[in-house]
């Protein structure tokens, strides 16, 4: 398909020029047909009858789609756990993405408790400085909450290019944090301009039922599901929201597997929380039945959380949600473990390593599911499997569009071809793939990272190393726009009323009403009055100081004066 | 009013009454009869009765008699920092008789610490020396340990107590983690007992107050501004799961805002067991009242969870009352005079909480739900009286006019008009929340015991003459559903052969979901899940056929495979 047949003896590793000709290019807004040229990694015109150097490398696209190279806005690839390292490391990891048709990643970095945020950053950067393939840039999960890390989150944000950070409300008693922990933690997130990631799961509810189900007997990997059920994953959903309404802060909830956590995140954008929900391949792709496999390794091959729902009409239900814009972005949540990593829970679902494939899978899952099927078109598929991930970590437009001057990141999508997905064939390092055997519809067929072909006729070249960290600036418009709306006129302000001069009880010294202290970690914020409150949603009117602040409105809460001005303090009545 | 001669008879001492044409409007329907009561008991009903010579008789000319209203929730003589609410037993069950209500359940509430036991008998003591009318207790649950679950126990089985509630507000004083709850409401499922739930997450409270405090809003405002409503529906929906969790029926005291009544339909639509409790104060009234100049007055309205400041609040409950999305509704009358508020009055954090209600309750349900055509006359007395009767196991004893049932009457006089004010009412506090609020609807006369305590706007009532009605555990109305679910969640391992694979070094150091629990372990042994709800399919003991689809644990097809091959 390729013209200029006579240049391969150039390696197409260091080819810096492309022309792709013949394309539909295919935005989130938008298709059309152009010819697009780029060079140095980036794309420099794109148009008919471009104009460029002679010899280049050319590209026949014959009228099919050319789409921005998906974002993989969840992978946790080398992840260490328990002194083990899951199976796909940043090669590994980035070379199945690349084939897949994701051309840059965003993994997460996982502090143990006690190690410096800091030093769990850098130490992530040099694991996929050396290996990746593909761009990537980092997350940072915020694993303990004490003084003190706010200056390394601040660190993180101006200095090292983060603008996430993940919390968790499950793992009790190892990551999971409070309530309270989390409002600070929120409000420091969103003083910064970053958003706010969320594990949702009640790990408190979760450790309840481990005990229970372990007491009944069961061990095996259906316990994992039993002892998680998808109600704890939408209670845990409904509260991160509730406190991310109150402290004015950007949230999104990674791994989105269950009907009713999609559904709590569906109302609480029509009550107008800025919220993002993210479904992973795994909870788009395939279901929780296979936890009851009687295959051991099998059934251990699912686990991960939250579980997949063992409802197996929850994925056709995800993909709807995705395709009407409840849920936003897709990740993979790609952490994989070799059979013998997860035995070491054969006698205690407990201790099975969590985590599934998918970074391979996603976008021809997305588009068998969804396009294939009618739920979404082409440009809604380019908007979940790329632009608003871009968006919302504020790589947009340089990833996640095909513009001049965006990166020369770029998939030619096949979507008459159809395979059946193995881990025969697969490039992961693990035994088992969790869609195993499913027949998709839609495959990339030229990927291009970095304006290099790094896949092409079914065969990949990746280098090891490649892949540059993508720094992220902090406040996103397509986030904070909103939030600085709301930053700005939810100034509360009390009564104005003379000193009260009735009588007064004598009280007890016990102090017994709800007492105003917090606890021992007190709150890091510098409390900033800055007030937080989301008002979009609430009757709360928006005050500034304003000219008519004396007009009453008692339909609103706004703190006004009492129509008749002011009363005497102790009068009934 | 025949038999005017016979009034030199002490009314108080009457033991035997009987009501003539009186329309007798029970939960489910409306008719005609006459009621003959003798010794506090129904012993007629019908027409054309043959009664002793005589007897007191009221004729009731085609009025309502209803069973007396049951207020479910009362904070009367409660103990606060030293002081106690102004209105006690008497005074309470004085304005609570006066509205149309003769019976009350007043909770319990122990000092974080302090024996249940201890503090239910005190309650007792009380109760017993200076109510008018009958009452029963629910014990709130103020700290979790296994010596409280034994009191719980004991309450239970030989005290006379169905309903526990715990506290998801008030941090480091009454409130109680997730964990606490898992186990409190898994005891409870067990034991026959109904969860109760002050809902607002204290946590996110805390945080609030002191950054009200530190912008400098001390006034009453800060109260509500502090416990925003999303606060209350959080904590809704955090004790909605964790009761379908451990399949215990939950009862929600005080919805007081339209989010929170919200989740309740939603988790009823769900098919959890739960109910909800508006109080007089969240349908009669809104929280825009915290921003009034007067201090006094806006402290009044100090109770938690807040008023709504959205004034449509009320309305929106009275409908879901109506539609039977809310249950049952109590006063949580909890008065405190001015001089006692003011102990807040440089910080709203000190203000003492409670609202009146008690008297107000019957009147302002009538006008504003069944005057406004949402609901009749008999769900009126499913709201007031009956469904509490039956949460309570009290039911027909109390709730309903029948022959056996207690004689706790209530002539409704739906014409009456009157207008709510503090220099009128029955309670001690200086300040009404409804002041001046023009209501229809109004008892005309209330049997109490089968006496007659009110008559032509005159309050006969004797303090002490009350009694303490037992509550057992497992009530029909909840554990029917509950019963039913549990017999049916048996969870079952999958039969595997030995995994005999590799197994991979691993360090000790656990990650991933620990099962190392609180150390309070699990009270529980039986399974107890909702089935209801979830996709669960619902197995019995024996060997069942394949189900992939719902989460039945079963043999996959083909029989058992080898372990470690791969697939």
């Amino acid at each position: 398909m390729s013209g200029y047949q006579g240049k391969k003896n150039i390696p197409r590793i260091t080819s810096d020029r492309l022309l792709i000709k013949g394309a539909k290019i295919v935005n989130d807004d938008q298709s059309f047909h152009a010819d697009i040229y780029m060079e140095d990694g980036v794309i420099k015109q794109i148009g008919e009858n471009l104009i460029v150097p002679g010899g280049v490398k050319t590209i026949d696209a014959h009228g099919r789609m050319l789409i921005p190279g998906g974002i993989d806005v969840h992978t946790r690839f080398q992840m260490p756990d328990r002194g083990m390292t899951a199976a796909d490391d940043f090669y590994q990891g980035t070379r199945a993405a690349l084939a897949g048709g994701t051309t840059m990643i965003i993994d997460h970095v996982v502090p143990e408790p006690g190690v410096s945020l800091i030093a769990a950053f850098n130490q992530w950067r040099e694991w996929a400085d050396h290996k990746s393939c593909c761009d990537y840039s980092l997350h940072v999960d915020i694993t303990e909450w004490h003084k003190g890390m706010q200056e390394e989150l601040e660190a993180l944000v101006k200095d090292h290019g983060v603008n996430s950070f993940l919390v968790y409300l499950a793992y009790k008693d190892i990551f999971q944090l409070n309530d309270s922990q989390m409002y600070e933690v929120f409000s420091v997130i969103r003083d910064l301009g970053a958003i706010a990631q969320v594990h949702a799961e009640n790990g408190d509810i979760i450790a309840e039922e481990q005990k229970r189900i372990l007491g009944l007997g069961i061990t095996g990997p259906e316990g994992h599901v039993l002892s998680r059920p998808e109600e704890v994953e939408a209670e845990a959903v409904n509260r991160a929201v509730t406190v991310a309404n109150q402290t004015n802060c950007p949230l999104y909830i990674t791994k989105v597997m269950s009907k009713s956590a999609a559904d709590v995140i569906a109302q609480a954008r029509k009550k107008g929380t800025v919220v993002y929900g993210e479904p992973i391949s795994a909870s788009l792709g395939t279901d929780g039945t296979h936890y009851w496999s009687k295959n051991w390794a099998k059934a251990a091959a699912y686990i991960t959380s939250p579980p997949l729902s063992p409802d197996p009409t929850t994925p056709d239900y995800l993909n709807s949600l995705l395709a009407c814009g409840d849920l936003q972005v897709t990740g993979s949540a790609h952490c994989t473990f070799s059979t013998s990593q997860r035995a070491v829970g054969k006698d205690n679902f407990t201790l099975i390593p969590e985590g599934t494939n998918g970074t391979e899978e996603r976008m021809s899952i997305i588009w068998d599911k969804c396009v294939v099927t009618g739920k979404m078109d082409e440009n809604q598929f380019v908007a979940v499997t790329s632009t608003n991930a871009a968006k919302i970590f504020n790589l947009y437009p340089r990833k996640g569009r095909i513009a001049v001057g965006s990166d020369a990141d770029l998939v030619l999508w096949d979507p008459d071809t159809t395979k059946i997905i193995s881990a025969k064939s697969h490039h992961l390092a693990v035994e088992y793939n969790i869609f195993e055997g499913v027949e998709v519809r839609g495959a990339p067929l030229v990927v291009i990272s970095q304006g290099k072909i790094v896949l092409e006729d079914a065969n990949l070249h990746t280098t090891e190393g490649s892949g540059r960290y993508i720094s992220r600036k902090p406040f996103p418009d397509y986030v904070y726009k909103r939030i600085k709306a709301r930053s700005r006129l939810a100034e509360l302000r009390g009564v104005p009323r003379g000193l009260y001069d009735g009588p007064v009880c004598e009280v007890t010294v016990t102090p017994k009403v709800m007492t105003p202290v917090t606890s021992s970690k007190t709150s890091p914020v510098k409390h900033t009055p800055q007030p937080v409150r989301n008002l979009h949603q609430s009757g709360f009117s928006l005050s500034g100081a304003q000219i008519d602040d004396n007009i009453p409105r008692r339909t609103t809460q706004r703190i006004v004066a009492p129509p008749g001005g002011r009363a005497n303090i102790t009068s009934l009545g | 009013m025949s038999y005017q001669g016979k009034k030199n008879i002490p009314k108080i001492t009457s033991e035997r009454l009987l009501i003539k044409g009186g329309r007798i409007v029970n939960d489910d329907q409306s008719f005609f009869a006459d009621i003959y009561m003798e010794d506090g008991v129904i012993k007629q009903i019908g027409d054309n009765l043959i009664v002793p010579g005589g007897v007191k008789t009221i004729e009731a000319d085609g009025k309502m008699v209803i069973p007396g209203g049951i207020d479910i929730h009362t904070h009367l003589q409660m103990p606060f920092r030293g002081m106690n609410t102004v209105d006690d037993f008497s005074q309470g069950t004085k304005a609570a008789l006066a509205g149309g209500t003769t019976m009350i359940v007043d909770h319990v509430i122990p000092e974080p610490g302090s024996s249940l036991l201890e503090a239910f008998e005190r309650w007792r003591e009380w109760a017993d020396e200076k109510v008018c009318c009958d009452y029963s207790l629910h014990v709130d649950i103020t700290h979790w340990s296994d010596g409280i679950k034994q009191e719980v126990l004991s309450l239970i089985k030989e005290k006379g107590v169905n309903s526990f509630q715990v506290y998801m507000a008030y941090k480091d004083l009454y409130q109680m983690s997730n964990s606490e709850l898992y186990e409190i409401f898994t005891f409870l499922g067990e034991h026959g007992g109904i969860a109760q739930v002050h809902a607002e997450n204290g946590e996110i409270i805390a945080e609030e107050q002191n950054r009200m405090l530190e912008m400098g809003i001390t006034g009453p405002e800060g109260h509500v501004l502090s416990r925003p409503e999303e606060l209350e529906a959080e904590a809704v929906f955090r004790a909605v799961t964790i009761a379908s969790q451990t399949n215990c029926p939950l009862y929600v005291t005080r919805v007081m805002s339209k989010s929170a009544a919200d989740i309740i339909s939603q988790a009823r639509k769900k098919g959890n067991v739960v109910f909800g409790e508006p109080i007089t104060a969240s349908l009669g009234t809104d929280g825009t009242h915290y921003w009034s100049k007067n201090w006094a007055k806006a402290a009044s309205f100090v109770t938690s969870p807040p008023l709504s400041p959205d004034p449509t609040t009320p309305d929106y409950l009275s409908t879901l009352l109506a539609s039977g999305d809310l249950s049952v509704v109590g006063s949580a009358h909890c008065t405190f005079s001015v001089a006692q508020k003011a102990i807040g009055k440089d910080d709203f954090t000190q203000i003492p909480e409670g609202v009146n209600g008690a008297e107000e309750r019957m009147s302002i349900i009538w006008d504003k739900a069944v005057v406004t055509g949402k609901m009749d006359e008999n769900m009126f007395v499913a709201v007031t009286s009956t469904n509490a009767a039956k949460i309570l196991n009290l039911y027909p004893r109390k709730g309903r006019i029948a022959v056996g049932s207690d004689s706790d009457l209530v002539i409704w006089d739906t014409d009456a008009v009157r207008t709510i004010t503090a220099k009128t009412h029955h309670s001690a506090a200086e300040y009404n929340v409804f002041e001046g609020m023009e209501l229809r609807g109004a008892p005309m006369l209330v049997v109490c015991q089968g006496k007659v305590v009110l008559e032509d706007g005159k309050l006969n009532a004797t303090a002490g003459t009350g009694r303490f009605i037992p509550c057992s555990p497992y009530p029909d109305f909840a554990y029917k559903r509950v019963k039913a679910r549990k017999q049916l969640a048996v969870l079952k391992a999958v039969p595997r052969g030995m995994y005999d694979g590799p197994v991979s070094e691993f360090s000790p150091m656990s990650r991933g979901g620990t099962p190392s629990a609180s150390t309070r372990t699990s009270p529980s042994k039986t399974p107890a899940r909702n089935l209801h709800q979830s996709g669960f399919t619902l197995s019995g003991p024996e060997e069942a056929p394949i189900r992939p689809a719902g989460r039945r644990i079963v043999v996959p097809p083909g029989g058992r495979s080898n372990i470690t091959s791969l697939s």
